[in-house]
């Protein structure tokens, strides 16, 4: 694993103030976040700074964000939720069977299903 | 197997604003013991090169101390889990992930199952043990799972009716080999896992 010098001085728990859960639900690591295209806002610290570039770029799941910036999944977690209270974010959770009725989340998996026998 | 074909991935394309449609994610979770070959399985057939993140967790601990005492400790742990992703059509996102490893990463595995089509279980037939865990952990949770019997070296060593009887699973659970290095095995793998979930949901 490679981490930039700021992310090797700061404990982790530093960058979420203490906080290990955001007041937004719970993430799932699947979730895909993407900045609010047009707003602009100056973020709460540089690591808010560094999600927030890189989820303008691409849409990008929770886990992902997490991997690119080398940074906790727990951090990470708190953090986007921060942005999404600030409306800099969208998170869009994923295909959820405990929130879809059955014949949805069915006809998702029949989704899957036809396109991982097309690859 | 012929399910009907499906157009319906993105229910909410149809009538959102411009610039919130975003891509329906699902996930598979990959398990099995370590060095079972996890990483090279999602390696195969994700479209971007398996990223590792890391989870920093406190585990609350009680246990006995040198001296005799209970203790009842928190420690700070650090867990590397790998995941690779796969664009498929309908804007569907299928992400892999692999588990960490050792079972006192348990409550990791729970957030990655919540939401999860299944799991696969890779299995080296030369440490059967390693994968005990994954597949308790699954039967006794009702989460489709298949077991993939990983032939490293393209030879299999145990025939896969010892493999079912020696793990113990339900006659139902799909036992075959597979070859984590092959694009072909793995999407054939997957394949029995999503087919072993409608299952399930149509039964």
């Amino acid at each position: 694993m490679e981490y930039d010098e700021e992310a090797r001085l700061v404990r982790p728990y530093t960058l979420t103030r203490g906080r290990t859960r955001s007041g937004s639900a719970h993430l799932p690591l699947e979730a895909l976040v993407r900045g609010v295209p047009g707003v602009t806002a100056t973020p709460a610290s540089p690591e808010h700074g560094r999600i927030l570039a890189l989820v303008s770029a691409q849409i990008l799941s929770v886990v992902e964000v997490s991997a690119h910036l080398s940074l906790p999944l727990g951090v990470v977690r708190v953090l986007i939720g921060d942005l999404a209270g600030d409306g800099l974010v969208i998170v869009h959770t994923g295909s959820n069977p405990a929130t879809q009725t059955p014949q949805a989340h069915l006809k998702v998996l029949e989704s899957v299903l036809d396109g991982i026998s097309a690859l | 197997m012929a399910f009907p074909r499906s157009d319906v991935a993105a229910p909410e394309a149809a009538d959102a604003p411009p610039g919130t449609v975003a891509p329906v994610t699902v996930k598979i979770v990959v398990a099995g013991g370590f060095a079972v070959g996890k990483t090279t399985f999602i390696g195969s057939i994700s479209d971007i090169e398996p990223l590792s993140t890391e989870a920093a967790m406190t585990e609350h601990s009680i246990g006995v101390d040198d001296a005799g005492g209970v203790s009842d400790r928190k420690t700070s742990t650090t867990v590397a889990m790998d995941f690779g992703r796969i664009a498929l059509p309908g804007d569907l996102w299928l992400y892999l992930f692999g588990t960490p490893g050792q079972d006192r990463f348990h409550f990791m595995w729970d957030d990655l199952v919540k939401g999860a089509i299944g799991a696969v279980v890779l299995v080296d037939t030369d440490r059967l043990e390693a994968c005990f865990d994954a597949v308790d952990y699954f039967e006794s949770r009702q989460i489709p799972f298949v077991l993939a019997v990983n032939c490293f070296d393209g030879m299999a060593k145990h025939a896969l009716e010892e493999v079912r009887d020696a793990l113990a699973v339900r006659p139902e659970t799909p036992v075959f080999y597979t070859d984590a290095r092959s694009r072909a095995a793995t999407k054939q793998a997957l394949i029995s896992l999503v087919t072993l979930a409608m299952q399930r949901m149509q039964a």
